[in-house]
């Protein structure tokens, strides 16, 4: 009894051994820990393009995938890892969150990597800047959703006798014919991050790209509270006369359905709307047109995905990690990822023969405004301020677009204190 | 064989020995966190924990937030009607079921039930059932009633009031079941001595029977008054806050700046009003039971 028992103590501390010595003789080889919230369909597909990418050079995958949309709660999971010493290599954060992780001096510096893959060179200026932290970079950039999109269903123009927008004042005019002929004009899901999102393309329409870089991304009080900020928000606030009343709390790919199914004539969405299009077997330019948000033609609200890289201490694991952020910027998964996520490369530059009207439109428009200057960061999308001002306009914005009693005015004076917020 | 003063000495340490793990995780993870959460409202902490001491200032930028003053008159209208609604609901669903009724223990099941249920799932079912274009406005009028409006999940104004509907639709069994139980306690005699004297149902049941329910309504209030400070859940699935944040709710304004928005400092700010707010229910409540234990 006891013999065996001795027996079996000594055959696990060699097994213990030997997993020891594999683990040594592979150190060359890292492991990375990819924090994501890419849990669906195409997006799932998308990342394990990453992970073959990745596997290819030898190192190990692990993912540290966490379910939930918008991925607040892959925030909180990465917060405790964070604090209790134990950050994974990558995790998808964007925007000006990246400077506040930074700040808190957990990111890493990798501009060697940016520098033997020529990123200054690829990316447009402004989302190299958001890549960035005191000059240096920090992350990688994955792909840009264009957000001042409007879908709408050719189907129910043609019912209506009305033609898609191309302006704010033709864009009240076809809502009064859609709603003419039985139809809601605008489909929309009021969550407050929607109501945002209108407002953004909103602002950039009727105030123009000087006006939306003054007011939304510099926060300038004069601008905040100027004629054309009051312009901008009887504006938006018209349009919510032409949503239907059901439209609080519903999801956003709920509304983009009601396009699809032409009880809708328009919605003002990013392009990953696209998607929902498509998986209902409609397509591009036939059964739904995309166009640039009325009045936003010559410009682009980006929404830039990036994954952040955190400090880390074992050598083959930084390794693994620089590997990952050049295999994020390579061509091939540039294209990869966003034909099934439905964004543009990030890439400038890049051969599009593979994706669709819409994308190409898009892309186009992302080189053209990147030269024009006109190439903006999405203040809804937590792209141009840091999250505590932008949720507190937000709730500004939000309560406007949903109280009958507030007047322009009013509002104007709340999204000028909401933007004084730190 | 142990000697009796080892087992004396045992039966002196083996409570404490079997309670000391649960009493030391209870510390930790409990009062450890609620005075980490203290400290770090008087911190400058953004994203992360930070340190550095800043004073009450975050208590000054919470009160000076519009939203939290939302939250706050949010949480009085709710807890005030919620609790009241689920008690006076529960005491006569208690009342009625009392009265030596059949099929008593189906209808109490049925009462009850809702209970079983978590927050979630009563918050999405009557989110649907309020929608205007989905729920019971749209059954309405394909019943042929066409004026038929109630849009209060919609109307910002009114929001908050479905969120009562909701909570009291899902507590208002539990405390049927408590009263239930307090009203079958009360000594039979009592009742038969007020009936021979000449009193009416309805004047035993107001005279005799509700005051000797005292200790039940305290223990339902207690539960029903951390179930109004702590409802999170509820409000997440039927509103989310929305729309725009008429139905925030302390709970959900803290969710919010805490964990989205980089702003752990305000958070744990409004955490610890919140935690404040229970303890000025709780506090006096165990002080008058502990009281009148000891007497």
């Amino acid at each position: 009894m006891k013999k065996m028992e001795m027996t079996r103590r000594h055959a696990r501390t060699l097994l213990a051994v030997a997993a020891g010595l594999t683990v040594a003789g592979l150190s060359q080889a890292g492991e990375v820990e990819v924090l994501h919230w890419w849990t669906s369909g195409g997006e799932a597909k998308a990342a394990s393009a990453l992970k073959a990418t990745l596997q290819g050079k030898g190192h190990t995958w692990k993912d540290f995938a966490v379910a939930g949309g918008g991925g607040d709660s892959a925030m909180t999971v990465l917060k405790s890892r964070v604090v209790s010493g134990n950050a994974p290599a990558a995790a998808q954060i964007k925007g000006p969150s990246l400077q506040e992780w930074a700040a808190e001096g957990v990111l890493a510096n990798i501009d060697d990597v940016a520098k033997t893959e020529k990123w200054d060179s690829v990316l447009p200026p402004v989302v190299a800047n958001v890549m960035k932290y005191k000059g240096n970079y920090i992350a990688a950039p994955v792909n840009v959703h264009r957000v001042n999109w409007l879908w709408a269903n050719p189907e129910a123009f043609k019912k209506a006798g009305a033609k898609v927008p191309t302006s704010w004042d033709e864009f009240f005019v076809a809502a009064d014919k859609l709603k003419a002929a039985g139809i809601i004009p605008i489909a929309h899901g009021g969550q407050n991050w929607q109501d945002f999102t209108t407002f953004e393309s909103v602002a950039l329409g009727v105030g123009g790209t000087e006006f939306y870089k003054k007011a939304l991304v510099q926060l300038d009080q004069g601008s905040l509270k100027s004629p054309t900020m009051e312009k901008v928000l009887t504006t938006f606030k018209k349009v919510h006369g032409y949503t239907d009343k059901n439209a609080p709390g519903r999801d956003w790919n709920l509304a983009t359905a009601m396009v699809i199914k032409g009880e809708a004539g328009m919605q003002l969405m990013g392009d990953w709307a696209k998607g929902e299009f498509i998986a209902a077997g409609k397509a591009p330019g036939k059964d739904f047109v995309c166009a640039a948000a009325p009045g936003t033609a010559k410009a682009f609200t980006f929404n830039v995905d990036s994954f952040a890289m955190f400090k880390l201490k074992n050598e083959a694991n930084v390794k693994a990690q620089k590997d990952l952020a050049a295999a994020i910027m390579s061509t091939d998964f540039q294209e990869v990822f966003n034909l099934n996520k439905g964004s543009i490369p990030v890439r400038l530059n890049m051969d599009l023969a593979k994706f669709d009207d819409c994308a190409k439109l898009s892309s186009k428009d992302f080189v053209d405004t990147a030269k024009s200057g006109a190439l903006v960061p999405s203040v809804a999308h937590g792209m141009a301020v840091p999250s505590a001002a932008a949720g507190a306009i937000q709730d500004a914005v939000s309560q406007y677009w949903n109280s009958d009693k507030m007047t322009a005015a009013e509002a104007m004076a709340k999204i000028a204190t909401a933007a004084q917020t730190k | 064989m142990a000697s009796p003063s080892a087992a004396a000495r045992l039966d002196h340490w083996l409570p404490r020995i079997v309670l000391a793990p649960s009493f030391i995780l209870s510390f930790l993870f409990i009062y450890g966190l609620i005075a980490w959460n203290g400290y770090l409202s008087v911190s400058a902490s953004r994203l992360l924990p930070n340190y550095e001491f800043v004073g009450f200032q975050q208590y000054a930028t919470l009160f000076a937030n519009e939203r939290w003053m939302v939250a706050l008159k949010n949480l009085a209208i709710f807890s005030t009607l919620f609790i009241g609604f689920s008690m006076a609901v529960g005491l006569l669903l208690a009342i009625l079921l009392d009265q030596k009724i059949r099929v008593e223990g189906v209808l109490r099941t049925v009462y009850l039930y809702p209970m079983a249920l978590s927050f979630i799932v009563t918050g999405t079912a009557w989110k649907w059932i309020l929608n205007p274009g989905l729920g019971l406005e749209h059954l309405m009028h394909q019943w042929g009633f066409e004026n038929f409006t109630f849009d209060w999940l919609v109307n910002p104004d009114y929001a908050i009031y479905t969120v009562v509907i909701a909570g009291v639709w899902q507590s208002a069994g539990f405390v049927m079941a408590l009263f239930l139980a307090g009203l079958r306690g009360i000594d039979d005699s009592i009742i038969k001595a007020a009936q021979i004297d000449g009193a009416t149902l309805p004047q035993v049941y107001w005279r005799i029977i509700i005051p000797s329910m005292r200790p039940v309504f305290f223990s339902t209030l207690m539960v029903l008054a951390h179930i109004a400070i702590k409802s999170f859940d509820l409000v997440m699935a039927l509103t989310a806050g929305g729309p725009g944040f008429a139905t925030d709710v302390p709970a959900t304004f803290m969710y919010t700046h805490a964990f989205t928005r980089g702003q752990i400092g305000l958070g744990a700010a409004s955490a610890t009003v919140m935690l404040a707010t229970v303890a000025a229910i709780v506090v006096p409540y165990l002080y008058s039971e502990l009281r009148s234990q000891r007497r």
